[in-house]
């Protein structure tokens, strides 16, 4: 016998995220801040970070909750500790250097805690979200996610009509059955008592012709009442479904000649990156291509592709040529959103760009969804080319491509600092791009 | 031991870890009987909710209340915490309970059902004890009324969210909650709160403002007064006898007498000062709320043991989770970060225990009262009743337990190069230690003291704090300069504070130090 009687609650079918207002109204507070930080980190740590959660630490400039409080440094205090070992009354202890800002060791404690910054972790999705803010796909020739290209039949309930692999021999059975004792179709045991019966009869028994009469009635009955009638037949029904295209395919093609050095490939990286970043938040799965090519092109891995160095000419097309045999190979474009991004110092073999033309006009561009390509300058030359309407003989042609396709973008880039504003250019919400 | 005359129960309340509603139903009644006829405590009425681990971060970051109106800071809070919890930093605690009658604990569904036991004997009995009994609790708290107000704090804030735009009051609670710990009377009591009667004051405030609003005091041409301060002695000591300075609530001196106030806005510093006022005998008590809680739940799981109502298991686990509990690194440790209450608290009603069971001479001559006494429980209900953490300390710290703790003092002059230790456990330090230890759970003098000294309404209306200061210790300039900003935002007019040693011969004299006028 209880004295108190206790009350249990199961709360647990709440409704949990209760702090979900508050948890807005922080973040909405630190926006600024948080996305300052972001905006930095891109800019100046390795991209090849940014995959993961991002530990973000935002001074506490507006989300700080001052309160009165002493100066642990200041004035005289007497502290009491545990755990005193070797200190006898009247020792005296070194202090710490002051410079070490922290307090000094064990007196550090007193301080409170994270005073100057607050640190917290934002999601992949949170801080995603936040890079890609202000971005969004570019205008999509024939395949958006909303847009739809490929159907797949789904089972979809019964049908009366239907081919005869689609016939549902259970249901269609049942429907039989059910109509057959319905009609009372006589079964084919009673016709053939019937029939001997009349065989056992004499042949000049009088009763013979009405059994005659009878078997006929029942015969004819079976065949007016069929076994399987056209209203009984059930099919198995299919509804073609429209399937968004979920999967995406990206191609890194890069010219890895010895004109290419470290920083060059550092910026293409960069680039790729966050293309590869940006497509696989849009897409359930995302793959990528790598295609490096000299004078001729070769499908390799990442590592090689970034760190490996190759010498001999440039020919560019080859790299397309590369990308269209593994289109046809691997990725049929009805199943997959093809996106390729290149990058060079623009230079090019003699009288291939021509070819390269004609090759991005004809084949490829048909596919992409989205051609990037950027050209890496060298610091001191962005004075001179930086008028889009200046260049070396690949950027005059793909000039003329860009031209023609919407979804082909071009940029030059020379510093890392660029990648950030030029990716933002190529995937503006804006359709004034051009 | 008063078991024998216990009615048979079945054996072993419980068996393996899984828990359900029944089981803790059936424990909940086994510690009952324990804490109530063999401790003879005296609890409110329990009301034990299960909740997950989400539900448990989300208590958490509004400060462990149920219900509490909506900041940003709470949010902050919220994302530091679940970092903390996902990454494994920390745990989570296996309960939260609020001072409120009935007395509500919150245990996580994660809980193991011996977790559960000792979490029920922790929070529904040693927490809800003290909370029913403790004096400070008693005089400065209403278990009843809390609940009532926080959901109309929550409700009215969201109706001024409303009525005068997010921004707006998130500016008000922000100044507001920079004040929060100078937003509490320590020397008078609070009048009690009660729903009804305060909507109906609220209602008649805005009334009477409504009412009496008379546009044609603001044609009225300003004073230029600078030139003619009051100086005049008799004239301050009558105005500060009408506004009851010097007055230690910041907030309600705002609240009352702020020139640029709105109502909600004088509410809403109301709600704040509410709140922490609530929450102020929590900070005095930390020591003795854990120990006592502590100390119950350990003595009633080994009673549960000892009856044979939990099995060897259960009993392991339960003893594994308290030894981490009542874990005290040494200054020198890493993972030192201060005293921990659980085990201090724990300590030192064990020590009273001993103290009163088996005293050895040493104790006798230290505590002559109790040394020897039968009722062990009787003296610390007395204790959890009559004491805060600073007089607790300052009354039961034993020498022997300042021996096992290895106390030691350390003075840290900011003029002198070294720290010098001052006292260690031995006989010549023991006074010393203690006196020092239980000040730092002064909260008189842990936090600044900071006072409304002076302002001339009728004048430049110039809002003159005062900061006394011991032992020299100055504020943290930046944090004095942000704060002071979220004042003179209440307040509409200059604000300046002022830092004086309090005299050590005559307390209510003071001398200003070197740093003499910060003006905003």
């Amino acid at each position: 016998m209880s004295l108190i009687v206790p009350y249990f609650v199961d709360r647990r079918q709440n409704p949990k995220d209760k702090s979900l207002g508050n948890r807005q109204r922080f973040m909405k507070r630190a926006r600024a801040h948080i996305k300052q930080v972001v905006d930095k980190s891109i800019r100046d740590r390795s991209v090849t970070d940014i995959g993961g959660g991002e530990t973000v630490t935002i001074p506490t400039g507006g989300i700080d909750e001052p309160r009165m409080r002493h100066d642990p440094r200041g004035g005289a205090h007497e502290r009491v500790y545990p755990g005193n070992r070797e200190y006898q009354a009247g020792d005296q202890i070194e202090k710490p250097p002051a410079g070490g800002g922290e307090g000094g060791g064990k007196k550090g404690s007193d301080a409170g805690d994270g005073e100057d910054e607050f640190q917290f972790v934002l999601t992949r999705e949170e801080f995603l979200d936040l890079f890609f803010e202000d971005l969004e796909l570019p205008d999509m020739v024939k395949t958006t996610l909303k847009e739809v290209t490929n159907v797949k039949p789904r089972r979809s309930g019964f049908a009366v009509t239907g081919t005869p692999t689609n016939l549902d021999l259970l249901r269609t059975m049942k429907n039989s059955f059910g109509r057959r004792l319905a009609l009372r179709r006589p079964k084919l045991a009673e016709v053939e008592a019937k029939q001997a019966e009349i065989e056992a009869l004499a042949e000049d028994d009088p009763k013979r012709a009405d059994l005659l009469a009878e078997l006929e009635v029942l015969e004819r009955r079976r065949k007016v009442v069929g076994f399987i009638d056209p209203v009984d037949l059930r099919f198995r029904n299919f509804e073609n479904q429209p399937q968004p295209n979920s999967k995406a395919v990206m191609f890194c093609l890069m010219d890895v000649s010895g004109s290419m050095g470290m920083r060059e490939k550092d910026l293409a990286k960069r680039f790729f990156v966050l293309l590869h970043l940006f497509l696989s938040r849009r897409y359930d799965k995302t793959e990528v291509v790598f295609v490096r090519h000299t004078h001729e092109a070769k499908e390799v891995d990442e590592e090689t592709f970034f760190y490996s160095r190759e010498t001999g000419g440039t020919v560019v097309s080859t790299a397309l040529d590369e990308m269209r045999r593994i289109v046809a190979e691997r990725y049929p474009t009805r199943e997959w959103n093809i996106y390729a991004a290149q990058a060079s110092d623009g230079e090019n073999h003699s009288g291939d760009d021509a070819r390269c033309m004609t090759l991005l006009n004809d084949v490829i561009m048909p596919v992409c969804q989205y051609y990037a390509y950027v050209e890496i300058l060298d610091e001191r030359e962005t004075e001179i080319f930086g008028n889009p309407e200046y260049g070396a003989a690949l950027w005059r042609a793909y000039r003329s491509v860009a031209e023609n396709w919407s979804n082909f973008a071009m940029k030059r880039i020379a510093r890392p600092a660029d990648i950030y504003p030029v990716f933002r250019e190529l995937f503006a919400k804006s359709d004034a791009r051009r | 031991m008063p078991d024998a005359d216990l009615p048979t129960l079945p054996r072993l309340l419980y068996d393996g870890s899984e828990w359900s509603f029944d089981t803790m139903r059936r424990t909940y009644e086994a510690i009952e009987r324990i804490a109530l006829e063999d401790l003879g405590l005296d609890v409110y009425p329990n009301q034990i909710e299960v909740i997950s681990s989400e539900q448990m971060l989300d208590a958490y970051s509004s400060i462990g209340m149920p219900l509490m109106y909506k900041h940003w800071s709470f949010g902050k809070h919220f994302v530091r915490d679940e970092q903390m919890y996902r990454k494994g930093y920390t745990g989570l605690a296996y309960e939260i309970v609020i001072n409120s009658n009935p007395c509500i604990s919150y245990n996580m569904e994660e809980n193991t059902m011996a977790m559960q036991t000792l979490v029920m004997a922790h929070a529904a009995f040693g927490h809800n004890h003290f909370f029913k009994n403790n004096y400070l609790f008693r005089q400065w708290t209403d278990a009843e009324g809390i609940l009532d107000y926080l959901e109309f704090a929550r409700d009215y804030i969201a109706w001024c969210e409303e009525r005068h735009g997010l921004a707006a009051v998130e500016a008000t609670l922000d100044a507001a909650h920079a004040l929060m710990d100078q937003g509490v009377f320590r020397y008078r009591r609070p009048p009690k709160l009660n729903e009804e009667k305060l909507k109906r004051k609220q209602r008649a405030r805005e009334d009477y403002e409504e009412r009496t609003f008379s546009d044609i005091w603001r044609t009225l041409p300003r004073r230029d007064d600078d030139t003619e301060l009051d100086a005049d002695e008799e004239a301050l000591a009558k105005r500060k006898l009408q506004l009851k300075l010097p007055q230690e609530n910041l907030l309600y001196f705002l609240e009352k007498h702020s020139p640029v106030l709105e109502t909600w806005q004088r509410e809403v510093l109301r709600i704040v000062r509410n709140v922490a006022q609530y929450f102020l005998p929590q900070k005095q008590t930390k020591v003795m709320n854990e120990g006592c809680a502590t100390f119950v739940h350990y003595y009633i799981t080994n009673k549960l043991f000892d009856q044979g109502l939990i099995g060897e298991g259960p009993m392991l686990e339960i003893l594994s989770s308290h030894a981490n509990v009542i874990t005290q690194p040494s200054y020198d440790d890493k993972r030192f970060s201060g005293f921990n209450p659980y085990a201090l608290g724990y300590a030192m009603m064990q020590d009273i225990r001993r103290i009163c069971e088996a005293p050895t001479e040493e104790d006798t001559a230290w505590f002559p009262d109790i040394a020897g006494c039968d009722d062990w429980r009787a003296v610390l209900r007395d204790a959890w009743a009559n004491y805060r953490d600073e007089s607790f300390i300052q009354q039961y710290l034993s020498p022997k337990l300042m021996r096992e703790f290895r106390l030691f003092a350390v003075a840290d002059d900011e003029e002198d190069p070294h720290y010098t230790v001052t006292g260690i456990h031995d006989e010549r330090g023991y006074k010393r230690v203690r006196r020092q230890l239980a000040q730092s759970y002064d909260i008189a003098l842990t936090e600044p003291d900071i006072e409304v000294m002076d302002v001339d309404l009728r004048g430049n209306r110039h809002l003159r704090l005062r900061h006394s200061t011991r032992n020299g210790v100055p504020l943290d300039p930046k944090a004095r300069d942000k704060v002071l900003d979220q004042v003179r935002r209440l307040w509409g007019y200059e604000v300046s504070i002022a830092s004086m040693a309090r005299d050590a011969d005559n307390p209510a004299s003071f001398t200003s130090t070197a740093e003499d006028e910060t003006d905003y």
